[in-house]
C-alpha cells in the first residue's frame, strides 16, 4: 500500500516536471531571455508569478525553460551513463581475465579523477553545449556504474543458476543476457536515481564556471548559481530553482524505488 | 536446591508475528533439568528456534511475546529488565549458533573474542583470562592454543570455528547451553566430534544442554529427552528412546518413517561398456595461503581419480567436506577445469571446452544442493524448465510445451509453470531443479547433495521422486552426499573419498556392511542412526 503511494507521488512529481518542461520548450509566459531592467528583483506578484531576477527576467518563464534544458541534460546523461556503464561492467565481470583487467584499469583511472574535474576537462575539449555537457557528465558518471555492475556480475556469476545455464549448454552470451543482466537491475536503478541528482547539480556547477549551457539561456543550475548574490534581498531567486531540483529528485527517487520493486518478481 | 527440580521452566509460551498475528509458538511447555540434555526437534517453521530465542530475550523484530512464562530458578525471564537479562546471557545461559562461518567476528582475534565474555562477567585479571582461554582451547582439542589466541577466525575451518565458539561459551560455565543447529553446516565426521565434545564439556561443568535440531539421528544419539514441535505446537515429549521407537503421535511417526532406509539391492543386466568414465582425473586449485601454511602453492582437490558409471546406475560419492567429492562431480561434467587425466563419455574422450563439448552438455545434467540459488529469481518456472529444450535440435514450440507440462506433472508441480521461484518452498524449488535437469532426458545426472538443504519429511519425498524418475527414464546418476542414510537408500555403488583420493569403493552392501578402510569406518560410525 505504502509502495503504491510512493509510486503515485513520484509519478505525479515527475509527470508535472515533464509537462512543465514540454510546455516550457514551446511557450512561456514571458520571453525567458528578455531583459527588463525597470522591473528587476520584483517579488512574486500577479504579473510575475514567481518574481523577476536581477535583469528583470521572469523567474517562472526561466524555470519552465530551464526545466526543459536541465531535464534533457540529466535524463540523457543518466541513460547514457547507465547503458555505457552496464555494457562495460557486464563485459568486464563476465569475461574476466585480460578484458577485465584492461577495462578496469581504464575505469579506475577515470574514477580517480573527481567527476566534476573530469567533466570540466571534457567540456574544455568539446566546447560548451548541451551535447558536450551530456558527453562530459556521462564520462564522469559511467565509471561508478561500471564498478557497481562488475561487482554485481562477479557475485552473480558464481550463482548456481548461472552454472545451470552453462550446464544446459547455453552460449556464454545467452547466459549473460538471460541470467546475469536482468539481476543487475536493482543496484543499477538505485545508482541511477542518485546519479540524477548529482547530474542536475553538476550541470549547475559547470554552468556556473561558464562551461555548461552558456548564459543567458536558463537552466536550473545556472539560475541557482546566479541567485547566490541576491539570497538576502530576493529569496525567491534561489528558492524557485532549488525547489524545482529538490522536487524532481524526490520524484525520481520515489519513482525509481517503485520501478525497481515493480521490476522484481519477488516484490509482488 | 533439589537436583530434580526443573532448572528452566517454560510454561504455555506463546509468540506471535506482529504482522498478521499468526502464532509462531503456541502454548508450548517444557522443563529443562539441571545437567540434562534436552532436544527440541522440528522442521522449518515449527518455531523451535523462536522458542529457544525467547529464553534469552533474543526475539527478532516482528515477533512478539503473547503469553506464557519462562522461569529460571524461580526468576521470571520474560519480564526481566534488559539490564538484568544481559547479566544472565553468557554467564548463566550460553548459546551456540548454526553458522560457524559468520558467528565469529572476522575482524577480531580469537583470543580477544573469547575474552569478551570473561571480562564482562568475571573480575579475572588479563593473565588469568589468558590461562583460562588456553586451557579451554586445549580442552576442545585445538592444536597449538598459544597460536590460536592470536589467530583470526578465517584461518579455521567450520568445524574448528564451531569448537572455538563452544569453547568461548563454555568458558563462563553456564548453567544452560542453547545450541541452535550447531552442526548442520558441518559434515558427518566433524558433526560427531563437535557434539561429542559438547556433551563431555556439559557433563564436566554440570551444564544443561538444549539442542535445537531437525536431525532425529542426533537426537537419538545425544539427547535424554526430546520435545517435538510442529507449526508452533508441542506434538509430543518424553524420554528419547520412547518417543523415537514408539511414537505416540502420527507426526512423530511420520518423521521417523521419513528417515531413509536401505532400498532393495538391484542387480543390473551387465553393461560392460561404462557410460562415463574418469581416468586419472585430477583437479588442482592455486592456494594463496601465507603465514600459517607457508607460501602459495597448489592444492590437489581431486587426485588422479578413476571412476566409472554405467548406464542407469547410481554411484554415490561420500566423504567429509574438503574431500573433493563436489569438485570430482564438477570435473566429470567439465564444469571445473581438470589439471590432468581425461573423461570418456560412451567411450569417446570429452573435450575440455569449446563447440565439441555441446553433445556432451546435451546428454548430461546437474542438480544443485541449494534450491534457493539454483533458480534465476526473475525466470518463471515454466521458462526455467523449457530453457534446456531450446537447444535440442528440431524441437517445435508445441513439442517443447508438451514436454514441459509432462515433466512438471512428473515432479508433482502441475500448474506451477507461471510462478516465480520465490513463490515456492524449498522442496518445490528442488523439484523444479530436478525437472530442469531431466527435461532433456539426459543419460547422466550429477546430483550434488540434492536433499541436504531440505526438511526431513521433504528429503524423503524428493529422494523418492528422484528414484522413481530414475526408474522411469533410466539415467545414470552420480550422487554426491555426506548423508550416509540417503546414500544407503539410493545408491547401487558407493565410492568413498578422502583428501581428493578414492579410498574405498564397492557395492552399497559391501561398503556399508563390511567397510575396509579406516576412514569409511569412521564415517559410518559418526553417522547418526536411530
Amino acid at each position: 500500500m505504502r509502495l503504491r503511494a510512493n509510486a503515485l507521488i513520484g509519478g505525479v512529481l515527475i509527470g508535472a516536471v515533464l509537462v512543465v518542461a514540454l510546455i516550457g520548450a514551446m511557450w512561456t509566459p514571458y520571453d525567458p531571455l528578455e531583459i527588463d531592467l525597470l522591473s528587476k528583483l520584483q517579488s512574486p506578484s500577479a504579473t510575475h508569478w514567481l518574481g523577476t531576477d536581477e535583469f528583470g527576467r521572469d523567474v517562472a518563464s526561466r524555470a519552465m525553460a530551464g526545466a526543459a534544458s536541465s531535464g534533457f541534460i540529466a535524463l540523457f546523461t543518466v541513460i547514457c551513463a547507465v547503458l555505457a556503464g552496464t555494457a562495460v561492467g557486464v563485459l568486464a565481470g563476465f569475461l574476466r581475465g585480460w578484458t577485465d583487467r584492461v577495462l578496469m584499469a581504464f575505469n579506475d583511472a577515470l574514477l580517480a579523477f573527481p567527476g566534476i574535474l573530469l567533466a570540466l576537462a571534457v567540456m574544455v575539449v568539446i566546447g560548451a553545449s548541451r551535447i558536450g555537457l551530456v558527453v562530459a557528465l556521462t564520462l564522469a558518471n559511467a565509471p561508478s556504474v561500471v564498478r557497481v555492475v562488475r561487482g554485481t556480475v562477479l557475485s552473480l556469476r558464481e550463482k548456481e543458476y548461472v552454472e545451470a545455464s552453462r550446464m544446459i549448454g547455453n552460449p556464454e552470451w545467452v547466459t549473460m543476457l538471460r541470467h546475469v543482466l536482468p539481476n543487475c537491475i536493482a543496484p543499477v536503478s538505485v545508482l541511477a536515481t542518485s546519479m540524477f541528482g548529482w547530474v542536475l547539480l553538476a550541470e549547475s556547477a559547470l554552468s556556473f564556471l561558464g562551461l555548461g549551457v552558456a548564459p543567458p539561456a536558463p537552466t536550473w543550475g545556472n539560475m541557482l548559481s546566479g541567485a547566490r548574490s541576491y539570497l538576502e534581498s530576493a529569496v525567491w531567486l534561489g528558492l524557485v530553482p532549488g525547489l524545482c531540483i529538490a522536487l524532481t529528485l524526490l520524484g525520481i527517487n520515489l519513482l525509481g524505488d517503485a520501478l525497481r520493486d515493480r521490476l522484481d518478481p519477488r516484490m509482488q | 536446591m533439589n537436583a530434580e527440580a526443573p532448572f528452566l521452566h517454560v510454561d504455555g509460551l506463546k509468540l506471535v508475528a506482529e504482522r498478521g498475528g499468526n502464532a509462531v509458538v503456541d502454548g508450548v511447555s517444557f522443563d529443562v533439568k539441571r545437567g540434562e540434555f534436552l532436544a527440541i526437534v522440528g522442521e522449518s517453521g515449527s518455531g523451535k528456534t523462536m522458542a529457544a530465542r525467547a529464553i534469552l530475550g533474543l526475539l527478532p523484530p516482528g515477533i512478539r511475546h503473547a503469553g506464557g512464562r519462562i522461569t529460571m530458578e524461580g526468576t521470571e525471564l520474560l519480564t526481566l529488565a534488559p539490564e538484568a537479562l544481559r547479566q544472565l546471557r553468557g554467564a548463566k545461559i550460553g548459546m551456540v549458533f548454526q553458522e560457524p562461518m559468520v558467528s565469529l567476528n572476522p575482524a577480531m582475534r580469537i583470543g580477544a573474542q573469547m575474552a569478551e565474555g570473561l571480562k564482562l562477567h568475571t573480575n579475572l585479571s588479563d593473565l588469568q583470562i589468558r590461562e583460562r582461554i588456553l586451557a579451554m582451547l586445549a580442552r576442545v582439542q585445538i592444536r597449538d592454543p598459544e597460536r590460536c589466541i592470536d589467530a583470526w577466525p578465517h584461518e579455521f575451518s567450520g568445524g574448528m570455528r564451531q569448537r572455538i565458539m563452544l569453547a568461548s561459551v563454555m568458558l563462563l560455565k553456564p548453567a544452560l547451553l542453547i545450541a541452535d543447529e550447531p552442526t548442520t553446516a558441518l559434515d558427518t565426521l566433524t558433526q560427531g566430534e563437535v557434539l561429542d565434545l559438547m556433551t563431555e564439556l556439559a557433563r564436566e561443568h554440570g551444564t544443561a544442554v538444549l539442542l535445537i535440531t531437525h536431525n532425529l539421528g542426533l537426537v537419538s544419539r545425544y539427547a535424554q529427552r526430546v520435545v517435538v514441535l510442529r507449526k508452533g505446537e508441542l506434538v509430543e515429549t518424553g524420554v528419547t528412546a520412547h518417543v523415537l521407537h514408539a511414537p505416540a503421535h502420527a507426526y512423530t511417526r511420520q518423521l521417523v518413517d521419513a528417515l531413509p532406509r536401505r532400498g532393495p539391492t538391484t542387480t543390473r543386466p551387465g553393461t560392460p561398456e561404462p557410460l562415463i568414465e574418469a581416468r586419472q582425473l585430477s583437479v588442482s586449485f592455486p592456494t594463496a595461503k601465507r603465514g600459517w601454511f607457508g607460501r602459495a602453492g597448489t592444492h590437489l582437490a581431486v587426485d588422479a581419480v578413476d571412476l566409472t558409471v554405467h548406464a542407469g546406475e547410481t554411484v554415490a560419492v561420500v566423504g567429509g567436506s574438503g574431500s573433493g567429492k563436489t569438485t570430482l562431480g564438477r570435473a566429470m561434467l567439465r564444469l571445473a577445469a581438470a589439471s590432468g587425466g581425461e573423461v570418456l563419455f560412451r567411450g569417446q574422450p570429452v573435450p575440455a571446452s569449446g563447440k565439441a563439448l555441446q553433445p556432451f552438455r546435451l546428454a548430461c545434467q546437474l542438480v544443485f544442493q541449494d534450491p534457493y540459488s539454483s533458480l534465476n529469481p526473475r525466470q518463471r518456472i515454466g521458462d526455467a524448465v523449457r530453457e534446456p529444450l531450446r537447444l535440442v535440435p528440431g524441437m517445435s514450440a508445441a513439442q517443447m510445451q508438451a514436454r514441459v507440462d509432462e515433466v512438471l506433472d512428473e515432479v508433482g508441480l502441475t500448474g506451477f509453470a507461471r510462478r516465480f521461484p520465490h513463490e515456492l518452498s524449498g522442496g518445490q524449488r528442488q523439484r523444479v531443479a530436478i525437472a530442469r535437469a531431466i527435461v532433456r532426458r539426459p543419460a547422466f545426472v550429477v546430483a550434488d547433495e540434492p536433499v541436504s538443504a531440505l526438511d526431513m519429511s521433504i528429503q524423503a519425498q524428493v529422494l523418492a521422486l528422484f528414484q522413481s524418475l530414475q526408474k522411469t527414464h533410466g539415467f545414470a546418476c552420480l550422487f554426491i552426499s555426506h548423508d550416509l542414510a540417503a546414500v544407503e537408500q539410493i545408491a547401487d555403488r558407493v565410492v568413498v573419498m578422502e583428501a581428493g583420493r578414492i579410498v574405498e569403493q564397492g557395492t552399497r552392501d559391501e561398503v556399508f556392511d563390511a567397510p575396509q578402510h579406516a576412514y569409511t569406518r569412521a564415517l559410518l560410525a559418526a553417522a547418526p542412526v536411530l
